[in-house]
């Protein structure tokens, strides 16, 4: 789960992680009176979305004088931004962060992951800050440096001096980079977090630490354990399709062709949606309807798949484990029924009480191909997703 | 022989009076797996299935003689369950369920460093020796006694890996589906080197799928190690980066972990990659015709 900077940069603080003063805003008049509570000009206005790289794409901006707050604000709110890191349509800008302007001597990077490989929380930090730090990773990479922490042991103080010395801080600054690791390492174990980036963390020119942006991702499987995180879910940020997946159960994610996919089993879906391609067809989504799935989370799943009106066919695939396909028949055809499909389905049906399955699809008045093996499914759902 | 479980293994189930223990250690008792026993904590001395109950799994150990651990425990206390049955030294310990914290889970493989107990999962489909021992929740009907080791980090492509081996005649030795979330127990390499060591094993099928950089460096290991026929297929060509795909461990990140660099580094070790999950079968009988 994804949180928006000004809500990353609140639990910062609450961690002791300095950052500079900033308030909220989601009107015009709201940014206006934060400007004048923060007093002093310039300030810096940036656009609240669940996507990095806003500053290349007008998403983060510098205001003079309050008709700048003003005009900057007007402009924001209620736009779409459109960066690198979100599709064509953008996210919806619903409110801005009014920041106090801080004189950048030095930029940093600072982040902590769940790193894979190593199976430990580990830090990065690199000394050029600000930075897309994959692209320091590939030209630069003798700058990055990381530092891994021991699950028993803890953060210790030797690995925080490691990194100030690294990044070239000066004796007096050791403290502050100390208190703003430890901040981050005890929000991560805290709010379960699986990755804290700071880029960038600056150094101002009375040689402060500020973290001027400020990134949180939770992990999925224990957010529902953290009910303060939990409230701080954004759903105009994501999918609404997937908003209504997630609500069943469902694991959905929209993409960008024609032909709809309903499958059992994660892999089997990304497979499912792979051969699509191969055979020439473009898949609309990936959806896992999941191994204990019922004939209810079928038909929701039927409407999702449905309510994409670029889905011009869909393929179902089944490799009934614990599910038994006849059951999920049963569940396609109440789906047909309810929700009136007119495009082509085909269904291929494999596993626990294949043949009860494909004998009930072959029994109905439904438009239903039912297909004996996964490749000629493909095939024939991209043929009538051509023809449609 | 087959890999890791035979028809002699002793098995425990831990949350084995709950609703999927139940399910599972039932089938897995009509599939002929010798589960001696369950654990679920307040329900000690109980018979449930017609086997007994335990408080603990220490408990379970010393009267049954089990060395492996089936663990069916909800994702917040899976951890838990985890960690008690390496205290109890369980040599084997498969756990199907999905959806434990990731920090939970660091610590688990923090506490398993320095002994030899092996983890199967979590958030996998279990492991099976057709013919012996089912432990997990695969369909057993699919499954045939044969000489292929199947290895995958996904439930339903391992079904389709075992459809297709069983309908060209060839069957498993031993299936593992090592699981889909980014921190897990045994992985390819684990498996693999113990399929190149089995005899029974004569062609191994191992599927992976996006995220991470274990097909790759299975790849360098297959190169210098593998002398058996391998056929690789690699899930989520198609999957957009930065989305994760189902699985918690499925998710393309800066570039890193994608199918098309897997398969690169597969292709690079010789190995036969498979471009459609309907080819596996056909591709390993190829070897054997």
């Amino acid at each position: 789960m994804n949180i928006h900077e000004y809500q990353a940069k609140q639990l910062f603080n609450a961690f002791g992680i300095a950052t500079p003063e900033s308030m909220i805003a989601t009107s015009p008049q709201e940014a206006i009176d934060a400007a004048q509570l923060l007093k002093e000009s310039p300030w810096i206005i940036k656009a609240q979305v669940h996507a990095g790289g806003r500053g290349k794409v007008g998403g983060v901006k510098l205001a003079k004088t309050l008709d700048d707050v003003e005009s900057i604000t007007q402009q924001m709110l209620g736009s779409y931004l459109v960066t690198k890191q979100t599709d064509d349509k953008g996210l919806p800008i619903e409110s801005v962060l009014v920041e106090k302007t801080s004189i950048i001597k030095r930029e940093f990077y600072l982040s902590l992951l769940v790193d894979r490989g190593s199976e430990r929380i580990v830090f990065v930090a690199s000394s050029e800050g600000g930075m897309d730090i994959e692209a320091v990773s590939e030209t630069t990479p003798e700058k990055i440096i990381s530092v891994s922490v021991h699950p028993a042991a803890g953060l210790q103080g030797y690995q925080c001096r490691k990194i100030a010395f690294t990044l070239g801080l000066q004796k007096g600054q050791f403290k502050a980079l100390e208190t703003i690791m430890k901040g981050m390492y005890q929000l991560m174990l805290d709010k379960d977090a699986s990755q804290i980036e700071i880029n960038p963390l600056i150094e101002t020119d009375t040689g402060d630490l500020l973290a001027i942006d400020a990134k949180i991702n939770f992990d999925d499987n224990a957010v529902a354990t953290h009910s303060d995180i939990l409230a701080l879910k954004d759903p105009s940020q994501e999918d609404d399709k997937e908003n209504e997946a997630a609500q069943f159960d469902l694991n959905y994610i929209s993409l960008e062709g024609n032909i709809g996919c309903m499958v059992n089993g994660a892999g089997l879906a990304m497979a499912t949606m792979d051969l699509v391609k191969l055979k020439g067809g473009k898949p609309a989504n990936f959806l896992d309807v999941g191994g204990g799935t019922t004939p209810e989370k079928v038909a929701e799943a039927f409407k999702i798949i449905l309510s994409d009106k670029n889905v011009k066919a869909m393929l179902v695939n089944i490799f009934g484990g614990i599910v038994k396909c006849d059951v999920i028949a049963t569940g396609i055809l109440a789906a047909v029924e309810q929700v009136k499909v007119e495009i082509p389905i085909v269904v291929r049906l494999e596993g626990t009480n294949a043949s009860e399955g494909r004998l009930l699809l072959s029994e109905s008045k439904m438009a239903i191909i039912a297909a004996d093996d996964l490749a000629t499914a493909a095939e024939k759902v991209v043929d009538l997703a051509e023809v449609a | 022989m087959s890999i890791l479980i035979n028809k002699h293994t002793k098995v425990i189930c831990q949350g084995f009076t709950g609703k999927q223990g139940t399910f599972h250690s039932e089938q897995a008792l009509a599939y002929g797996t010798q589960l001696v026993g369950g654990v679920t904590p307040n329900r000690g001395g109980e018979i449930h299935l017609g086997l007994p109950v335990f408080n603990t799994v220490i408990d379970a150990v010393s009267v049954t003689k089990a060395t492996v651990s089936m663990i069916y425990v909800p994702p917040f206390f899976a951890a838990d369950a985890i960690l008690e049955a390496i205290d109890a030294g369980i040599k084997l310990i498969v756990c199907i369920t999905e959806g434990i914290p990731v920090l939970q889970m660091l610590k688990v493989k923090a506490a398993m460093q320095g002994t030899d107990v092996l983890l199967i999962g979590p958030n996998c489909p279990g492991i099976i020796t057709p013919g012996e021992c089912k432990i997990g929740i695969m369909p057993a009907h699919i499954h045939q006694q044969g000489s292929i080791g199947i290895v995958s980090r996904s439930g339903t492509l391992t079904y389709e890996a075992v459809a297709q081996t069983t309908a060209y005649g060839l069957g498993q030795s031993t299936c593992v589906g090592i699981g889909g979330d980014p921190i897990h127990g045994m992985n390819f390499i684990d498996v693999i080197s113990r399929f190149q060591d089995d005899e029974q094993t004569k062609g191994i099928v191992m599927v992976g799928e996006i995220g991470g950089c274990e097909e790759e460096e299975t790849a360098d290991y297959i190169k210098a190690n593998v002398d058996k026929p391998v056929v690789a297929y690699i899930a989520g060509q198609t999957a957009p980066p930065g989305k994760r795909m189902g699985h918690a461990g499925a998710i393309v990140t800066g570039g890193q972990g994608t199918a098309a660099g897997k398969i690169a580094a597969l292709k690079a070790a010789n190995i036969h990659v498979v471009q459609s999950p309907t080819q596996m079968g056909e591709a390993m009988k190829a070897y054997f015709s």
